[in-house]
């Protein structure tokens, strides 16, 4: 299982010095942390402190202000345009809306990567679509529209669709927003099962706290007051052990502002 | 007893007591606590207000309201408040109001900016606006270069969708408002040109005013208003709910996958609705000639012919190009270019349509201008 600590971890991305901001407003600052391959990795704060932001720098779609992001040995961000978009295709975004394409059904939302990139047939393809809808607990919908079915449901087809070109990095935006906490937990456990099935190194953007102790086995965390990284870590173990009284603010609810006494 | 009542009672030198009566809520007369400051504490010797609210027959947040506003006051002034006689819920719902203080750095009063300094600001961002504009066209071009190359991708159905959209979708439409315009210049006409015992030329009046200006700006205009909003509010939409983040992820180019086929699907249908447009418009004004008039259907038909070079049609032809173009582009440049919110989206949608309408009408003249210095 992708929660459980491997004994050989290789990095995947690393962050290192970045500077992310708007215009002349910066938003973090010195950002340095690093996702390992297999980890699901939670990307971790308050309202308002750039998650998404740092999100939409790792997958390609907003430059960082200063510093570099690595895929692997790659300087994500120094490579040409082509070379990065090449990249993009290696991964699986989940939006925060679901974002699913709105005037296409699910089957075709999911087929049109498959379509773009695979060069399989019509019929290879339509049996994918039938499997990734599947996988995700929507068979039998392919000939939906997004507006027909519920905020949930869009999310899992958006899972579906992030899943299609079989990424090596799956991206989560607040996959839980919105969701009841039935739903949320049954998203939970499909990321999990993702993580471990396709072996894809899983990044969430989340604050909420039941998901994170549940399916997140590293994380970083935004620190608004500092603007920048808080803590990195095991979120259990930042439980226990961290010395920022923000980041134990942040994961008790505000109920506490220190850790909890090391054990002997 | 349905009103707010408020009376006054001294209870030691210094302090005065409310005493609140009746019901407080909202809609009722609430009175105000800035003009009761005024009349009955201010300047006073008053330094404690004290509440009794035994008489209160019931409360909403307007006494809230009204006591919050009087300690505000009060407390300008330096004098006390003791919210201890007010109702419990009272209390805790002033304490609320109380416990974080105004944010001062949160003030988004804007420095008003003198005539000069506004007419600044309007000037770069004309030159921002147009900067983007050209940034668009080149875009646009870059893809139809990829497009020209095989390598743009984008779906056929979609084409397909749009060319139907504004196609024969718009064919309603367009036929009532070309009849209508046809008529319209055919009537005016007559009642000028019967003066001089001329009707006869309401079909060349009517005939190359359609052809060369009316036929392709109304339906360049009906286009804007009808397709040139449809692109912006559908892309709007794409862009606030990160559908256009989720093309891009994906390696796929927006420009290729959305603004390519919209435009290009307007410029191939622009000219065909045109000529539609054209014949419909001629139709009208033969309506009122051969109808109203006196002239004979055969008659009409040939001083039409007679009247109407290639020329002219083809002038109105190649500007319904320009239109589709100008249409197709603004609805796009503005979908793309719209904020996160569904207010943007309303924006974007009435600048395509005003910025598609005044394209049309400065390329107009423009073409005016041309084919008379060209004498064509």
């Amino acid at each position: 299982m992708g929660t459980t600590d491997t004994n050989q971890k290789t990095p995947h991305i690393k962050i290192r010095d970045m500077t992310m901001a708007y215009g002349s407003f910066v938003l973090m600052r010195n950002l340095t942390f690093t996702v390992n391959r297999g980890d699901v990795f939670a990307i971790m704060g308050g309202s308002g402190c750039g998650k998404s932001t740092l999100m939409r720098i790792l997958i390609g779609l907003k430059s960082p202000a200063a510093g570099s992001v690595y895929y692997r040995e790659t300087n994500f961000w120094e490579i040409r345009e082509s070379q990065r978009e090449k990249m993009m295709k290696g991964f699986g975004v989940l939006y925060q809306s679901g974002a699913l394409w709105s005037s296409m059904t699910l089957a075709e939302n999911i087929a049109l990567p498959l379509e773009l990139y695979t060069g399989l047939g019509k019929n290879d393809i339509s049996e994918l679509v039938a499997l990734k809808l599947a996988m995700v607990g929507l068979a039998g919908f392919e000939g939906y529209y997004p507006s027909e079915i519920s905020g949930g449901m869009r999310k899992r087809a958006g899972i579906a669709r992030a899943m299609a070109l079989d990424p090596e990095v799956l991206f989560f935006d607040e996959p839980s927003a919105g969701l009841d906490p039935v739903s949320a937990k049954m998203l939970d456990d499909l990321i999990l099962e993702l993580n471990a099935g396709i072996g894809a190194t899983v990044v969430i953007v989340t604050h909420e706290l039941p998901s994170i102790f549940a399916i997140a086995n590293n994380s970083v965390f935004l620190d608004n007051q500092i603007r920048t990284a808080g803590a990195t870590g095991n979120p259990q173990q930042l439980l226990t052990r961290s010395e920022n009284p923000a980041v134990i603010r942040f994961l008790t609810r505000g109920e506490k502002t220190a850790g909890e006494p090391k054990e002997p | 007893m349905p009103k707010p009542q408020l009376d006054t009672r001294r209870t030691a030198e210094d302090s005065l007591q409310f005493i609140l009566a009746g019901k407080w809520k909202t809609g009722l007369p609430i009175p105000s606590a800035v003009a009761i400051f005024g009349s009955r504490i201010e300047g006073s010797r008053i330094r404690k207000i004290s509440f009794d609210s035994r008489e209160l027959a019931a409360w909403d947040t307007s006494l809230v309201g009204f006591v919050h506003q009087l300690s505000s006051q009060c407390a300008f002034a330096g004098i006390e408040v003791v919210p201890g006689g007010l109702p419990g819920g009272a209390r805790r719902l002033l304490k609320l109001a109380a416990a974080v203080p105004p944010a001062t750095d949160a003030d988004k009063t804007v420095a008003k900016l003198s005539f000069l300094d506004r007419i600044g600001e309007a000037g770069l961002a004309a030159y921002r606006a147009t900067l983007h504009t050209l940034e668009f066209i080149g875009e646009l071009a870059l893809s139809f270069q990829r497009l020209l190359r095989g390598k743009a991708r984008f779906r056929k159905a979609d084409i397909l969708e749009v060319i139907q959209a504004c196609g024969w979708q718009a064919l309603p439409i367009v036929s009532l408002i070309s009849i209508l315009v046809g008529l319209i210049l055919a009537f005016v006409g007559a009642v000028q040109l019967s003066l001089f015992g001329a009707e006869i030329y309401i079909a060349d009046l009517v005939g190359i005013g359609i052809a060369r200006e009316m036929g392709a700006i109304m339906t360049g205009i009906i286009m804007a208003g009808r397709t040139g909003a449809a692109f912006a509010a559908n892309i709007g939409t794409m862009q606030v709910n990160e559908e256009v983040d989720a093309l891009q992820t994906l390696g796929v180019s927006p420009m290729d996958f959305l603004v390519l086929p919209r435009v290009l699907a307007l410029v191939v249908m622009m000219p065909l609705l045109t000529v539609y447009s054209d014949l419909l418009g001629i139709l009208g004004g033969l309506i009122v000639g051969v109808g109203a008039m006196d002239i004979s259907l055969i008659q009409y038909l040939e001083q039409t012919r007679n009247a109407l070079t290639l020329t002219h049609f083809s002038v109105g032809l190649v500007k319904s190009v320009f239109f589709g173009l100008i249409v197709g582009l603004a609805g796009c440049m503005q979908g793309m270019r719209c904020g996160r919110s569904a207010a943007a989206v309303g924006q974007a949608t009435t600048s395509a349509v005003v910025i598609a309408i005044v394209g049309i009408v400065v390329t107009d003249g423009l073409f005016a201008v041309l084919t008379n210095a060209l004498g064509v």
